[in-house]
């Protein structure tokens, strides 16, 4: 029987896993060493915060690999012989494969800042690192995170429920402003702010300052000033786990080159999630998309492949969705952060700042290219087949109720949001 | 994760520790309670309208001063930090305290009222006696037990009630609804029935319908309603009413929610003083076998003991009444088969797995009314007489279950213990939701991150997640409609919706975001 190896036990690792299963009866062997079980990445601060305990994060029970014949291996890949198709463990033993899969995520970047090996100092990816945090975070009164992205605003709320004093450090004008168009980026540093986090906008890490027991002291800023901390979050983005993969014939530049059908340049291997880097992007799309949704569609399509239904990966309209402290975010399609020649942003805030909403459309045709909202839920089925059927931002604004997600008896915005698009349309 | 609690510094450490605001507040409202727990021991209080009125100040006092401390002048949103963390929440010290003083009230109020201070004959003594001012003041008459009880049970429901709408202030839903279940505990459960007895009236709460008021029809109330007339014909009247046609109606526009969520009782109380321990409930597999074969055995339970008791109630002669032992039998029986039937020809293949239990059921009610006919000409089952089964359900179900169980245990398995594992009416509820209902919860295409917040907060245990992450509509008998896993879901998934029946239990083989030709799919799955 075919033996099927996938390295990486994350959602796009384990997502193939499953599907493979369900069209198949091939052998198949998932291999990790950060956690007995799969777990949810993103719910990693739940955990800390007391929301949730650990057995809470596995999406499965522990039963159900075995009787779904997916066999476990707590192991950590050393080497990867492709040629004799074998894997070498720390543990010095090894295993061959027939088929290989590579799902082996990210890892935070570190980019040689002086004082980054410092006890103290650390990200939050693995199972490990929120081990840390805990440990790290002891006596711990004043922490900085470098670095504005999504996993730096949820360590803030993290560490904010454990009174710790948090410095925010980021490059951009506003948080998140190289995603964010600027109007919505502002109305998240406010609220980030009045949730009593210190944010310093254009302000970059210069280094990290020691104590004699090797603990971080301080932080020094580009501009000289000096933080004291006791906790320094790396949180300046993530980027594909390759080092395995170093000096091997894998081809690899950002992350593990593969083409359409997540196959990467070497017969009976294939990449998936994370650690993935598309020879030729989607247009619309990034080559490396690091988010929950691309680990588990490429899962589901690569699974398809390799049980006898090749299939490319064809990702549709762009969708995500965050949660700034209280604020809820969802996009569906293009709302560029800098938006180019020909693509106009109407832009509408409820008055109590935490609800926003950025529409992205054509100036030429007005068709209907993307949107942002905050503090608003809305159907992804809906938008999904409006950016399919190109319609217009009339169209989107006068149907609008349609998408609407928000619970029962919410108050609900459309007629405002409409009338103020009309208004702007006038002023213009 | 590793050892939690730490040193005495307050930075760094987990969310576990109650701010000093919150211990004052504590402190007050067990002072209330306290004044409770001397008049228990028979201390008797000078002025008992004084002491009764300062106990139930401080106990409201001090939960209104602890909700504001941990709610106001923050953010409105999800308010669970620490939640795992603290003791009375988080299945520690506390919670067991809690747990087991609460256990031991509840054996003390159904079987040994006298310990209270009830007093048969002659005045009251201990905590029962404190209530007899009020009592008089409502009802005319001196307290009992059960006044007692239903005092603290809506004066929880309201000051739990105001903690929970602080808590959820950002929630529409959450907030009607709160005030909605207050409405009902007070007017429907409390002074209505209490105004009654004052007016010589029988003893109805109308929002208390069957199987879960499994006396309803129990030999004694029928006499009770009989004699009273006018108003006693329309209460048994609304009692079936209410089980046959308005149940039924709202259930299939809103599902079960109307009632569990917004009207009982029970509920009511699960979802204010039990809201801190919703996320104890048990989500696996397992459980969720028990609970289908529990709660649809109590389901058999009182519809065989409900037929028994009306049976021995009921007369042989058609010359006296109409409705004699035979027709009611033979119709109960024709009725019972009926439903079976209907369900079985328009549901079978939402039925598929669940068909076996649904038959085994019917035919132990079919099997038991022949038993009635065959043993014995006064309502025995099998050698037992229709009153003691009355007293066996009252015994097991209404009291041991509901009560001991069901709240007793609210901070070891979580609030909904009951309404999930025993109660008779959600069962009935349950089935129609899963099966002729527009309720459904709808997730939100693909964006589901399986942080599982949904199902950790579901307090009808009902693993939320493995229904979003599939991007599959949850349409499951048990749930309450309590929207939590809504309000908790930091990606904004789910959605309590009422629409169409049709394609409202759905699965899809690939989750929306991702182009795969579905049409292949589907032709390649049939093939
Ligand atoms: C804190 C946090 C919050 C996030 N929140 C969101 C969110 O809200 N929404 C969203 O879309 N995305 C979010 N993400 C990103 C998302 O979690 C990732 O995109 C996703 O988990 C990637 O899945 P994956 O299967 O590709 O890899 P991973 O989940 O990273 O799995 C890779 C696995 O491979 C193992 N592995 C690596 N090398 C080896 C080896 N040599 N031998 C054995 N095992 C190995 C690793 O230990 C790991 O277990 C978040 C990420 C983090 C860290
Ligand atoms: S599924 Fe949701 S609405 Fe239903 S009982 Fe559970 S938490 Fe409440
Ligand atoms: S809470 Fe929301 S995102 Fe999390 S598992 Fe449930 S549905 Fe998915």
């Amino acid at each position: 029987m075919e033996h099927i190896v996938i390295i990486g036990n994350g959602i796009a690792g384990i997502t193939c896993a499953r599907h493979i299963r369900k069209n198949s009866d091939k052998r198949i062997t998932v291999i990790s060493a950060e956690s007995d079980y799969f777990f949810s990445r993103t719910a990693l601060m739940y955990v800390y915060m007391g929301h949730m305990k650990w057995e809470h994060l596995k999406p499965y029970e522990d039963w159900f690999w075995e009787k779904n014949r997916i066999e476990l291996k707590k192991a950590w890949v050393e080497k990867i012989d492709f040629q004799q198709k074998r894997l070498y463990f720390s543990s010095e033993e090894t295993m061959s494969y027939d088929k290989l899969v590579l799902a082996i995520g990210s890892v935070y970047n570190r980019f040689g800042w002086e004082g980054q090996d410092l006890k103290g100092v650390q990200g939050l990816v693995s199972k490990q690192d929120l081990e840390l945090l805990e440990e790290n975070t002891q006596n711990c009164k004043r922490a900085v995170i470098i670095g504005g992205g999504l996993i730096g605003v949820e360590l803030a709320e993290m560490l904010k429920t454990r009174n710790i004093e948090v410095s925010f450090l980021i490059r951009e004008k506003a948080f998140w402003q190289n995603v964010l168009p600027m109007q919505d980026a502002k109305v998240i540093s406010a609220h980030v702010r009045s949730h009593g986090v210190d944010l310093r906008q254009e302000t970059q890490l210069d280094k990290i300052t020691g104590d004699d027991n090797g603990r971080v002291k301080s932080v020094i800023t580009g501009a000289g000033e000096e933080i004291e901390c006791q906790l320094v979050g790396l949180c300046a983005g993530v980027r594909p786990n390759i080092e395995l993969l170093k000096d091997s014939a894998l081809e690899t530049e950002k992350g593990i080159l593969v083409n359409e059908y997540l196959q990467t340049n070497i017969n009976d291997v294939y990449a998936i999630g994370d650690c993935v880097q598309l020879r030729e992007a989607k247009p619309n799309r990034n080559s490396i998309e690091a988010v929950w949704y691309t680990g588990r569609m490429m899962g589901e399509t690569l699974a398809q492949s390799l049980t006898g239904n090749l299939r490319k990966y064809n990702p549709g309209n762009w969708f995500n969705s965050a949660k700034f402290f209280d604020i809820e975010y969802q996009t569906y399609g293009k709302v560029s952060a800098d938006p180019p020649e020909g693509e106009v942003h109407f832009n509408w805030q409820h008055k109590d700042n935490t609800k926003a909403i950025t529409i992205a459309f054509n100036a030429s045709d007005n068709k209907f290219l993307g949107i942002n909202t905050f503090g608003i839920r809305m159907r992804h089925e809906v938008f999904d087949r409006w950016l399919d059927e190109k319609k217009s931002i009339n169209y989107v604004l006068q149907n609008l109720k349609e998408a609407s997600f928000d619970p029962e008896f919410y108050d609900s915005y459309e007629k405002q949001i409409f009338r103020s698009f009309k208004e702007n349309i006038e002023q213009v | 994760m590793s050892k939690i609690e730490r040193n005495m510094s307050l930075a760094g450490q987990a969310p576990a520790a109650l701010s000093a605001t919150q211990r004052i507040a504590s402190a007050i409202g067990l002072i209330g309670l306290f004044i409770l727990v001397l008049a228990l021991a028979n201390v008797n209080f000078p002025n008992k309208t004084l002491f009764l009125s300062l106990s139930l100040i401080l106990m409201t006092a001090g939960t209104v001063i602890f909700a504001n401390d941990l709610y106001r002048g923050k953010h409105a949103g999800i308010k669970n930090d620490g939640i795992w963390f603290k003791s009375m929440t988080g299945r520690g010290l506390w919670a067991w305290i809690t747990g087991i003083a609460l256990t031991l009230f509840y054996i003390v109020l159904y079987w040994f009222p006298e310990f209270l201070g009830l007093t048969e004959n002659g005045p009251n003594t201990g905590v029962i006696s404190l209530f007899d001012p009020l009592s008089y003041l409502i009802n005319g008459g001196p307290a009992s037990q059960w006044f007692v009880y239903g005092t603290l049970y809506t004066l929880a429901i309201f000051i739990f009630g105001y903690k929970f709408i602080l808590k959820y202030r950002n929630n529409r839903y959450e907030v009607l609804r709160t005030f909605s279940v207050m409405f009902f505990q007070l007017g429907f459960a409390f002074l209505i029935p209490e105004i009654l007895i004052r007016l010589n009236q029988p003893y109805f709460n109308p929002a208390n319908i069957w199987p879960l008021n499994y006396d309803l029809f129990a030999g004694y109330k029928v006499d009770e309603f009989l004699s009273a007339g006018n108003i006693g014909v329309f209460m048994l009247a609304f009692g079936l009413i209410s089980i046959f046609v308005i149940t039924p109606i709202l259930t299939y526009k809103y599902g079960k929610r109307w009632y569990c969520s917004w009207v009982c009782g029970c509920g009511g109380l699960a979802e204010t003083a039990g809201d801190p321990y919703r996320h104890l409930s048990d989500k696996s597999l397992f459980a969720w076998k028990v609970e289908r074969w529990v709660i649809h055995s109590v389901l058999v339970f009182v519809t065989v003991m409900t037929i028994a008791v009306v049976y021995s109630f009921l007369g042989e002669n058609a010359g006296d009444f109409w409705l004699t032992r035979d027709v009611f039998l033979w119709g109960a029986a024709g009725f019972l088969t009926l439903l079976f039937a209907a369900i079985m020809i328009f549901k079978r293949n939402e039925l598929a797995k669940d068909a076996k239990y649904g038959a085994i059921g019917y035919l132990v009610i079919i099997l038991s009314i022949i038993g009635i006919n065959y043993f014995s000409g006064n309502g025995n089952i099998f050698f037992f007489p229709g009153y003691q089964l009355r007293e066996w359900y009252g015994f097991l179900i209404g009291a041991a279950f509901s009560g001991v169980i069901g709240v007793g245990f609210y901070p070891i398995f979580g609030n909904r213990v009951w309404c999930r594992f025993g109660c008779p009416m959600a069962a009935i509820l349950g089935m129609q939701q899963r099966l002729f209902s527009k309720f459904r919860i709808t997730t939100n295409g693909g964006q589901c991150i399986s942080c599982g917040n949904c199902s950790t907060y579901c307090e009808m245990g009902i693993d939320v997640r493995a229904y979003a992450q599939k991007g599959e509509n949850i349409v499951r008998s048990s749930c309450v409609g309590c929207g939590i896993c809504s309000a908790v879901c930091p990606r904004g998934v789910l959605k309590l919706e009422n629409d169409s029946p049709k394609g409202r239990i759905n699965s899809e083989e690939v989750l929306l975001g991702n182009d795969v030709d579905l049409l292949d799919l589907i032709n390649q799955k049939s093939r």
